[in-house]
C-alpha cells in the first residue's frame, strides 16, 4: 500500500523549507517527514494531513571520492546516490531491497540488506546526522554515544526532521555481481546452508515457497552474491522499467497462481549450484524494475509482515508460521528468509537483531487480516519482533515487548511530530 | 570539448536540473543567483556530480545595473561562454497585479525589461568571441493573453518576441537564441497553484529536452512537446471563442 499524503506541506529545500513548528504541537496538528513513501504501513503517515515532503532536499553537500565519505540532504534517494557513486567505484555498505528509499528513510528505519551478516544495518555506516527539532533547532549528531543519535537511527522520523546524512560508502570493484542459486528442501536445511554460505559470501538471502505442500514445506532457493571485478552479462541494470499502468479491479495474486508460480520459480535453476553474473541492481533490487508492482494486489492492496526471531526459536517458530500460511492458502510469492548477523541495531527501536528474519506479503482480505494477526502473536510468543517499516497490524503490547527501549524514544520524540504507527502502538 | 555554461538564475529548480545535466558531462559552470547560501549549496552539489569547475556569482539580475559586471566576470572567469541559460524570473499572483500597480510593473521589470537588457549585452559579447548558444526560458503564457495570468503572460510575450528577434539579428554571427516555451512545471515557483495534473511536468523531465533544443540551435521549442499541439490550437482560436474557454 503506497500511502499518498494529502495536502503536503513541502520542504523545497534550504531557505524555503518548512520545518516542524512548535505551534503544530500546541494545536494538536502534528506533522511528520515524508520521503519516498516506501514504508508499507503507517510508519510514514502523519496523524494530521500536514506532511513535510522532503524530496526537495536532494543536494549533495560534500563528498570525498577518495575516501568514500558523502554528506547529502536526506531527501535524496539511495538510487540517486548510487547513480553518482557507483561509476566512481563506491556503493552503500548496506542497502535494502529497493533503491527508492530516501537517506532519511533509510536512517529512520535503520534499513538492512542481504549482507547484514557482514555489514550490519544502515545506521552502522552513518557518520553523522543533521537533525532539526522544533524546540531546539538544528543539531549536528556525530557522537556515537549520543542518545539522540541512537534514538534517531531507527527512530521512525520521530525525533525531528533529518535534514542531512553523512555516510561512509564502501569500495566495489565493478558494476556486476557474481551470484549463484541453490535449492533447499526444508527450513532446517536452509538454516544449515545459510550458515555455511554466510561465512563465504557477501550477500545471502533465501526465498521460500510458502504454499508448498506438506512434505515440501519450507523448500526454497538460496541466493548468494558477491561484488565482482570482472564478468560479463547481457542483462542491463533495471533502469528500463515496465510499469503496471493501473490497478486491476481484483487482486492478481491469488492462491492458485501463487502455488503455480512458486513451483516454477523453485524448479527454475538448472543445476543445484548455478552461477552467473548480473548487474548488481538486478540482484539487490529485484522488484525495482516493475513500476507500481503493488497495483497487482488490486484496490485492497497488500499487507506485509516482517519479523525476526531469535536463533534458538527460529526453526520451530518459522515452521509453525509457514505451516499456518500454507493452511490458510492465502499466499504470497514474496517470502524472504535471511539469517541476520550477530549484531544489534544501534537504534533504540531499530529492528535488526541476531536471529532469523522472514518477510511475507499477502493480498489484503478478511482471511489474510486474521492470519497476519495470528502470525504477529506467534512471533511475539517466540520472543521475536516485527518490523515497523512493514507493519500495519501489530498491537501496542507486541511492539513494546519487542522494543523495550521504546520509552526512551518517546521521551526524545519531538512534540511537533507524530506518526499513525506511533499513535497506534502507544495505546 | 568541455562546455562552458553560464546559468543565470542558478538556484531555480529548472536551472538546477539543467545544471545537473551539464555537471554530469563535466562542464565548466558559472552560477549567478541572488542568494549566496543557496548558490553555494547548488555549487557544492554540482561539483560532487562531476562539474569540472563551478564559479559562483552573487547578483540581482533584475537590476540592469548589475549586468555589465556580472557578464565581464563570467567571461573572464571561464575564458568565454559556450552556452548561456537565462532562467531567472518571478511568478506573480495575477490578482495582486490587478490591484497593485507597483507589483505589476515590478514583475515586468524582472521578467522582461531586465532580461532584454541582459540579452542585449550578452549577444554581442558572445558574437565577439566567435559565437555560442543562448537559451531563454519563456512560457506558453506568453503565447496569448489569458485572463488567469496576463501580467506574467505579457512579460513572457515580450521576452519571447525579443528573443526571436535577437536570434534573427545574431544568427550570422554564430549566436543562436532558443526561446523555450515551457508548459506547467512542478517547482517552487508553481507551488500552491492548482494546475491540471495531466499537464504537469517536472524540472528533471524538462531539463534534458531544453538542453537538447538549445544545442540544436532551434529558434524556439515547446517543452514538453505536447504543448506545441495545445498552443497551436489555442493560438488560432478566434478571441470570442478563446474567452469562452475561461482559461
Amino acid at each position: 500500500m503506497r500511502p499518498v499524503p494529502s495536502n503536503p506541506n513541502p520542504s523545497t529545500g534550504g531557505t524555503k523549507s518548512a520545518p516542524p513548528s512548535r505551534r503544530g504541537a500546541e494545536t494538536g496538528t502534528q506533522t511528520l517527514a515524508f520521503g519516498n513513501g516506501r514504508s508499507y504501513g503507517d510508519s510514514c503517515l502523519s496523524t494530521s494531513d500536514r506532511v513535510l515532503h522532503t524530496r526537495g532536499l536532494d543536494h549533495v553537500l560534500a563528498v570525498d571520492w577518495s575516501t568514500g565519505v558523502i554528506r547529502a540532504e536526506a531527501g535524496m534517494t539511495l538510487g540517486e546516490l548510487i547513480a553518482l557513486s557507483l561509476p566512481r567505484g563506491w556503493f552503500p555498505a548496506v542497502t535494502p531491497g529497493t533503491q527508492f528509499v530516501t537517506l532519511g528513510g533509510a536512517v529512520a528505519n535503520d534499513v538492512h540488506g542481504k549482507n547484514h551478516h557482514r555489514q550490519g544495518s544502515f545506521g552502522d555506516h552513518v557518520l553523522a546526522l543533521g537533525l532539526y527539532r522544533s524546540e531546539t533547532g538544528h543539531h549536528e549528531l556525530r557522537d556515537p554515544n549520543d542518545e539522540l543519535l541512537r534514538a534517531t537511527i531507527g527512530g521512525l522520523g520521530l525525533t525531528g526532521l533529518i535534514d542531512s546524512v553523512e555516510l561512509q560508502l564502501r569500495r566495489v570493484p565493478g558494476m556486476l555481481m557474481e551470484s549463484h542459486t541453490q535449492r533447499f528442501g526444508s527450513l532446517g536445511r536452509f538454516l544449515a546452508l545459510s550458515r555455511e554460505l554466510d561465512a563465504v559470501h557477501e550477500y545471502v538471502v533465501g526465498w521460500v515457497d510458502c504454499l508448498a505442500g506438506a512434505c515440501a514445506t519450507g523448500r526454497g532457493l538460496l541466493h548468494a552474491g558477491d561484488h565482482s571485478a570482472g564478468g560479463k552479462t547481457r542483462n542491463r541494470p533495471n533502469t528500463a522499467r515496465v510499469r503496471v499502468p493501473f490497478t486491476p479491479p481484483i487482486s492478481m495474486i491469488r492462491g492458485w497462481n501463487v502455488r503455480w508460480f512458486n513451483a516454477l520459480v523453485y524448479h527454475r535453476p538448472r543445476r543445484t549450484r548455478a552461477s552467473r553474473w548480473q548487474p548488481l541492481q538486478r540482484f539487490l533490487y529485484p522488484l525495482d524494475h516493475i513500476g507500481d508492482w503493488n497495483r497487482l494486489y488490486g484496490p485492497a492492496g497488500l499487507l506485509q509482515l516482517q519479523c525476526v526471531v531469535p536463533e534458538q526459536e527460529a526453526e520451530r517458530a518459522l515452521s509453525e508460521l509457514l505451516g499456518r500460511v500454507r493452511r490458510a492458502g492465502t499466499g504470497s510469492t514474496l517470502a524472504v528468509l535471511k539469517r541476520f548477523g550477530d549484531h544489534w541495531s544501534r537504534g533504540l527501536v531499530g529492528f535488526p537483531r541476531p536471529g532469523v528474519t522472514l518477510a511475507l506479503d499477502f493480498p489484503r482480505r478478511a482471511t489474510s487480516d486474521r492470519l497476519i494477526r495470528d502470525l504477529n502473536a506467534l512471533v511475539h510468543e517466540a520472543g521475536g519482533r516485527l518490523y515497523p517499516a512493514k507493519d500495519a497490524t501489530m498491537t501496542g503490547e507486541q511492539f513494546r515487548a519487542g522494543y523495550p527501549a521504546w520509552e526512551r524514544l518517546e521521551a526524545l520524540r519531538d512534540p511537533a511530530l507524530l506518526s499513525r504507527f506511533w499513535q497506534r502502538v502507544m495505546t | 570539448m568541455t562546455t562552458r555554461a553560464l546559468i543565470l538564475g542558478s538556484t531555480s529548480a529548472i536551472a538546477g536540473a539543467m545544471a545537473r545535466e551539464l555537471a554530469a558531462e563535466g562542464a565548466d559552470l558559472t552560477l549567478v543567483a541572488r542568494n549566496p547560501q543557496r548558490n553555494r549549496m547548488v555549487a557544492d552539489d554540482l561539483r560532487a556530480r562531476g562539474a569540472a569547475t563551478v564559479r559562483e556569482i552573487v547578483a540581482d539580475l533584475g537590476d540592469p545595473a548589475s549586468h555589465q559586471a556580472v557578464l565581464a566576470e563570467a567571461m573572464q572567469g571561464a575564458g568565454g561562454i559556450d552556452l548561456t541559460l537565462l532562467a531567472y524570473g518571478v511568478l506573480p499572483t495575477q490578482e495582486r497585479c490587478e490591484t497593485d500597480i507597483n507589483r505589476l510593473l515590478e514583475q515586468f521589470r524582472v521578467n522582461a525589461t531586465s532580461a532584454m537588457a541582459l540579452l542585449a549585452r550578452l549577444a554581442p559579447l558572445m558574437a565577439a568571441r566567435g559565437g555560442g548558444q543562448i537559451g531563454v526560458l519563456s512560457s506558453v503564457a506568453g503565447d496569448r493573453g489569458r485572463r488567469s495570468n496576463y501580467a506574467y503572460g505579457a512579460a513572457k510575450a515580450a521576452l519571447t518576441t525579443f528573443g526571436a528577434g535577437l536570434g534573427a539579428r545574431y544568427q550570422g554571427d554564430g549566436v543562436t537564441v532558443t526561446v523555450i516555451r515551457l508548459g506547467f512545471v512542478r517547482s517552487p515557483m508553481t507551488e500552491g497553484l492548482t494546475l491540471p495534473s495531466p499537464l504537469m511536468s517536472s524540472p528533471e523531465a524538462v531539463a534534458p529536452a531544453i538542453l537538447k533544443a538549445i544545442r540544436r540551435g532551434l529558434p524556439t521549442a515547446y517543452i514538453p512537446r505536447r504543448w506545441w499541439l495545445v498552443m497551436s490550437i489555442l493560438r488560432h482560436l478566434p478571441e470570442g471563442l478563446f474567452r469562452k474557454l475561461d482559461l
